[in-house]
Formats: structure tokens, C-alpha cells, sequence
């Protein structure tokens, strides 16, 4: 990755964006907390939630050369890693995660 | 401050869009053609959608002094069917004679299928046989890494120069193998799925400005048609300067588009 170029303070990105971010970490909070609260546990197995699960501590990782890359490793970590075509689309859309990683 | 939209599905917005991006500083749109939420019926159903793009649509564009440009192609979304594909790809080239037509998009791959790449391919072909330039979309969520790697590959192996191809809906892990490869990059605004303007921002500070740009995708689904002048406030709100909006939301088109040979401003800017 090219040099930063923010032309911020790292305390002026805190006092733009704290907020902001304060409210989309509860928003995950809540989102665990209403899938547990939910009847059946179908979806505390789903590979999107296992995905998101895995994820997490990426946000928090500040070991070595990483620490500067968490959007890029978050999304390398949710994209399907292979590069064969699929031999048919069976459906239009995607989930958000790729459905053959073991997360 | 005049701006160019390069990616909106105008087909799927209101007039009153229409009004409130010219009064944003929108002074030209580019359209490509895509999914419409629904698979169309037959060949015919294309055909008035390529007559909607190159005919209707620039009259409506033009009552807000907007300049309405588009691209051909049959989306991947319907691309599994290579018959069907065939009948659509057919109807093309007597529509690329059209005055706002500036090339063949936005193709590429959704779930990186074997009948997608094949119809890509063809479509590259016939990009390369009328001399046109690309506009590529590249895949959502899971499907975008490995989409966006196949459809690089593809477009080196028909010897098309990456100086012509337009590679949208980049994320943080495609920009910089796009980049590197002397693809151009564009950067979609999305509330939920791709760019949000805060990201977008972060990859111009990190990857550069050169061969760069943003735009709404603004369409029938969760989108934003004005999206892209918030992106601009979130750079000025960080600082940068009105020189690097300028470049990433005019210049920089401009530089790209152009080499069709039939993009316009409006007389007025």
C-alpha cells in the first residue's frame, strides 16, 4: 500500500468519525444479541455470522506489518479464495461470504 | 462545482433526479446498460432498452442540461444462457453507430461461471472488432476478487489495451492489482455494499488519483444519485483540495471518455 496521505490530525480523524463509528460497533453488538435472542439456532450456524465472527478480531489485530490494512484483510477474509470458473450460476446473487470457507 | 456521474442506471430514476444532480453540478452522465431486477423475456425486450438508452433518455437528460452517454452490452446477470446471449450480442453493433454510444459495457462476470466468462469473451471480441472501449463490473461481495482476476486475465489474453478498459465497483482487494495491471479503477458509492464515501476517500489517500474515479450506480436497488457530490464533501471535510475533487470527479473522466471520440460536455461548461 502507497504512503498515507490524510490530511487530518489522528485527532481530528477521532473527534470526525468517532460518533459514527461508536454507533455501527453497537449496531454489531445488538445484531449478535437479537440472533441469540432469536427462536432456533440456524442462523448463530450460518456462514455469514461465523464470517462476521471471524472478522472481529482483525479490527483489533496491531501486530506487525498488518496493522495498516484491516478494510483489504476483512474483505480477503469474507472472498472466495479459488480461480476456477464455476462450472453454472445457480443463482444471481451472493451473501456476503463464501459459502465453501470453513470460517 | 460541475461533476460527471459515470455510472448511473438513469433508466431506473425519477425526472426529479434528473433535476436535483444538475442542481449538484451533474453536467454529463454515462449509462450502462445492465439487469433491470428481472431477466427480460426475449432478444426484443433488449432491443428497447438499447433504444431507451440511446434515444429516450438523452432527450430527458438534456431538459436539465445534463449529457447523456451510454454503453451496450448484455449484463452477466443474463448471461448464463449462451443462446439467449448470442440473440442479444447480435443487436449490438447496429446501435453502436448511435451519436451518445461510447463503447461496450458493463460486462464482465456475477457469479464467475463458465457461461458468464464465455459470453464475456465474446464480448470483448466484439469490443475489439468495432474498436470500442470497455466499462467492466465486476462481481459482488464473495465473488468480486476472483471475478475481478478472471476478467483481467480475459481482457490480456485478447490483447486489449488496459488504457481503454474501465474496471468498476473496485474495493480495497482489487484496486491495486486493477491499478498495477494499467487498468483504469472506478469506485462505486453504495449505502450497504461496495464504496461508502469515507472508504473511497481512504483508497484515493492510499492508492493515488491517477486512473481513478467515483460514481453512484445510482439504480433501482439501495442507491444514491447524489452520492457522488457526498463524496466530495467528505473529502473537503478532511482537507483536501478542490484541485483533487476536480481531478477525481472531472478530470479524470474527461481523460478516460474522450477516447471514444464521441464524449461531450454540454456546450454551457
Amino acid at each position: 500500500m502507497p504512503q498515507q496521505s490524510c490530511p487530518l490530525t489522528s485527532k481530528q480523524v477521532v473527534d470526525l468519525y468517532f460518533m459514527e463509528h461508536r454507533a455501527k460497533l453497537l449496531d454489531i453488538a445488538a445484531f449478535l444479541d437479537r440472533l441469540e435472542r432469536a427462536k432456533g439456532d440456524e442462523g448463530l450456524q450460518d456462514v455469514r455470522v461465523r464470517a462476521l465472527k471471524k472478522a472481529i478480531p482483525i479490527l483489533t489485530d496491531t501486530s506487525g506489518e498488518n496493522q495498516a490494512n484491516r478494510a483489504h484483510r476483512v474483505l480477503e477474509l469474507l472472498s472466495d479464495h479459488t480461480a476456477e470458473p464455476t462450472p453454472a450460476a445457480h443463482t444471481q446473487s451472493a451473501l456476503g461470504a463464501d459459502p465453501n470457507t470453513d470460517y | 462545482m460541475a461533476y460527471i456521474d459515470p455510472h448511473i442506471h438513469m433508466v431506473s430514476r425519477t425526472t426529479d433526479d434528473y433535476r436535483r444532480m444538475a442542481q449538484a453540478g451533474c453536467v454529463a452522465i454515462t449509462e450502462p446498460a445492465f439487469w433491470a431486477g428481472f431477466d427480460r423475456s426475449s432478444p426484443a425486450g433488449f432491443y428497447d432498452y438499447f433504444r431507451q438508452l440511446t434515444d429516450v433518455e438523452p432527450k430527458r437528460a438534456a431538459q436539465y442540461g445534463i449529457a447523456h452517454h451510454c454503453w451496450l452490452c448484455i449484463n452477466p446477470k443474463e448471461a448464463e444462457d449462451p443462446v439467449f446471449a448470442r440473440e442479444v450480442i447480435k443487436l449490438i453493433p447496429e446501435f453502436l453507430k448511435k451519436p451518445n454510444v461510447l463503447g461496450i459495457g458493463e460486462i464482465g462476470l456475477n457469479k464467475n461461471s463458465r457461461n458468464e466468462l464465455i459470453i464475456l469473451e465474446e464480448q470483448i471480441e466484439l469490443a475489439k472488432q468495432h474498436q470500442q472501449l470497455i466499462l467492466v463490473h465486476t462481481p459482488h461481495l464473495e465473488d468480486k476478487l476472483k471475478g475481478t482476476r478472471i476478467t483481467m486475465d480475459a481482457l490480456a489474453n485478447a490483447g486489449i489495451d488496459p488504457g481503454r478498459v474501465l474496471i468498476d465497483h473496485i474495493e480495497e482487494h482489487t484496486v491495486a492489482e486493477v491499478l498495477d495491471r494499467g487498468f483504469w479503477a472506478g469506485m462505486t458509492l453504495y449505502p450497504d455494499s461496495k464504496c461508502t464515501p469515507q472508504r473511497a476517500v481512504d483508497i484515493i489517500e492510499c492508492y493515488g488519483n491517477e486512473r481513478i474515479w467515483i460514481n453512484s450506480a445510482g439504480d433501482w436497488g439501495p442507491s444514491d444519485p447524489l452520492s457522488v457530490p457526498k463524496c466530495h464533501v467528505e473529502m473537503r471535510r478532511r482537507g483536501h483540495t478542490q484541485k483533487l475533487v476536480e481531478k477525481i470527479s472531472l478530470e479524470n473522466p474527461l481523460s478516460f471518455l474522450r477516447q471514444s471520440g464521441r464524449f461531450m460536455l454540454p456546450e454551457s461548461v
